[in-house]
């Protein structure tokens, strides 16, 4: 969920409020909001104390780490004996000169904005077709959704065989047609894009689905109107649904930066980062380094890159949606 | 003919293609799954020969069963997928119950440092989550998978907005019968989120039966290896290369998840789109 369900950063859109909480039991008259919750003393005691065990947990396996990982990226790899000494920038350093990084930072570029702005209108478009009134929906959305559910490891696979070369599928159709065989996988020119296909074969149907959501809480009249008027599809789309489905759009977008630096289960199963490092996103240098190398200190200082681009991500995030977040 | 008739041809015709793009994308969608599907049950020898007759068998399913410990990864999974579900559905409510109805100090920060974890999530936190493992001793047991994920941002987000939702009155009229703080939880605001209860936890056990890369990186045995490592363990190892095994077993360990899926499709559909708007 991988990618099914990522949790991730929907949050704040919701926040944005673009949607009354559910509506459970009758609504209540207003009330002042203190009326029958617990004041004073035993307010701060019981909200601290049921906060206490998810804040322990929160504090311990995200905040502390994430604190951590900036403090080690001053230190060296303990080596045998040898302990942690202080080096200042020296792995900033040795990182800026590293063209592994460099090319894994480049790659995960081209990755991100080969795969959001593809999935995005993919998804928006699945959403129209099976909005409007097509035939056979249900098979439509059903086949749409299906990479969804499935984990990532395991359409990895199932998309290994597609590109193998010579009889995995993709050659059999294109020596149809007369093409020569190829490593699709093992050629540095196109590995990179397989997986961008792969990618965005796996989250357009999440996405549309919050499309299909948006959609269905449109007014027909405003189509009805639309077509009086004589308005083009193409017009309506562009003047009226796109702009209605801007928050959508901008929740969507969120989720998929995220999983395109979060996300690194294929390239693990497909190209493990090869061949020359063509495939290599960030996370996925990451763990190379500090699991195959064990080079701990440098991969908190490549993790730091992916943190700061991310708090940067959140920080755009929340001024942007600045204005429509009330915390109360 | 008047203009309107050419406009309503000209659309049907539109429309036909429209159906017909559809149905395209819809079968390019579902190709790698069917391709899976036919690979696992046929023998090897017409995993990539499609003939119609070709004799069917579930020799290949056997074969993968028999050829790794997926019994045991599957109870692993399954182990791992409720341990973190239920300490989440705990966690999430108390802590969501604090945040929508008690006035306490310093709640606002906390709420905002809460929702950090949204953007910092601890997937890319694997070097110092498995320092802290190691610390602690646990390096390859299934707590350990399941630890950095227990507190969860989202779920406490998702459950503080529904308590939101719930009438005063419901929760002033249990206190006048004097019920206590947790009384009035589990008595009227549990029961009124049920609905993002079941959403949240379709969401979370789909997450965690695919979640890959941290389980990969803290365990390093039979015994807590989830289905997702076992797979890869197996279809990476040079045992020959046999296809069909490794897309039998790539449907076995995706199976669960499908069927409910097929069985429940609106459920899912539902709950992912609650969880994700509303």
């Amino acid at each position: 969920m991988n990618a099914a369900a990522e949790p991730i950063a929907r949050g704040l859109a919701e926040e944005a409020g673009r949607m009354p909480p559910p509506a459970v039991g009758p609504v209540a008259p207003r009330t002042s909001p203190t009326r029958g919750a617990p004041i004073g003393l035993s307010a701060h005691i019981h909200g601290w104390l049921l906060l206490l065990p998810a804040a322990v947990l929160l504090v311990t396996f995200t905040y502390y780490p994430a604190v951590a990982t900036i403090i080690d990226s001053f230190f060296s790899t303990p080596k045998g004996r040898r302990n942690a000494a202080f080096i200042g920038l020296d792995n900033y350093q040795a990182m800026l000169d590293d063209p592994v990084f460099w090319r894994a930072l480049g790659n995960n570029i081209v990755y991100a904005a080969s795969v959001i702005p593809l999935t995005i209108a993919l998804a928006l478009m699945m959403a129209i077709l099976i909005n409007g009134k097509i035939a056979g929906r249900p098979f439509l959305r059903l086949s749409f959704f299906t990479p969804t559910v499935l984990p990532m490891i395991a359409v990895a696979n199932i998309w290994l065989f597609f590109y193998s070369p010579g009889y995995g599928l993709l050659d059999q159709f294109l020596g149809v047609f007369g093409f020569a065989t190829h490593n699709w996988l093992g050629d540095e020119h196109t590995a990179l894009a397989c997986l961008i296909v792969v990618a965005i074969w796996k989250d357009a149907g999440f996405f549309m689905i919050f499309y299909l959501a948006a959609l269905q809480q449109m007014s027909p009249q405003l189509a009805e109107a639309a077509a009086i008027e004589g308005a083009s599809r193409w017009y309506f789309f562009r003047r009226v649904t796109f702009p209605l489905l801007m928050p959508t759009t901008l929740f969507v977008l969120i989720n998929a930066i995220i999983n395109s630096f979060r996300l690194i289960d294929h390239i693990v199963v497909m190209t493990r980062g090869g061949p020359d490092n063509t495939t290599a996103l960030l996370l996925f240098y990451i763990y190379e380094v500090g699991f195959k190398f064990w080079d701990t200190a440098y991969a908190a200082t490549l993790t730091v890159v992916l943190l700061a681009l991310l708090a940067f991500l959140a920080l755009g995030q929340f001024l942007f949606l600045d204005r429509r977040i009330h915390y109360q | 003919m008047n203009p309107i008739r050419i406009g309503q041809e000209s659309g049907r015709a539109n429309a036909v293609i429209e159906a017909a793009g559809a149905w395209l994308l819809a079968a390019l969608w579902i190709l790698p799954l069917a391709y899976a599907l036919w690979a696992a049950i046929h023998p090897s020898a017409y995993s990539a020969h499609f003939i119609p007759n070709a004799p069917l068998t579930v020799q290949n399913f056997v074969t993968a069963w028999n050829a790794a410990p997926f019994a045991r990864y599957f109870l692993n999974t399954f182990l791992l997928v409720t341990m973190i579900l239920a300490t989440q559905l705990v966690l999430c409510t108390l802590a969501a119950y604090a945040f929508a109805r008690f006035a306490f100090f310093g709640r606002d920060i906390a709420f905002i440092i809460v929702l950090l974890q949204l953007m910092i999530m601890p997937d890319v936190l694997i070097v110092e989550n498995y320092r802290t493992m190691s610390a602690f001793g646990i390096v390859d047991t299934i707590p350990a998978i399941g630890l950095p994920y227990m507190a969860s941002a989202f779920g406490i987000f998702l459950l503080r907005q529904t308590f939101k939702g719930v009438p005063r009155e419901l929760d002033e009229a249990a206190r006048v019968e004097g019920a206590g703080p947790l009384q009035v939880l589990l008595k009227v605001y549990v029961p009124l989120a049920k609905p993002i209860y079941i959403a949240y936890g379709l969401v979370s056990v789909s997450y965690h039966w695919n979640n890959f890369l941290w389980p990969l990186i803290v365990t390093n045995s039979v015994n807590t290896r989830p289905l997702t490592v076992g797979l890869q363990i197996f279809a990476s190892t040079d045992q020959g290369i046999d296809w069909s095994v490794i897309t039998a077993a790539t449907l076995m360990t995706s199976a669960p998840l499908l069927i409910a899926f097929l069985l429940f499709q609106q459920q899912f559909v539902q709950s992912f789109m609650r969880a994700g708007i509303r």
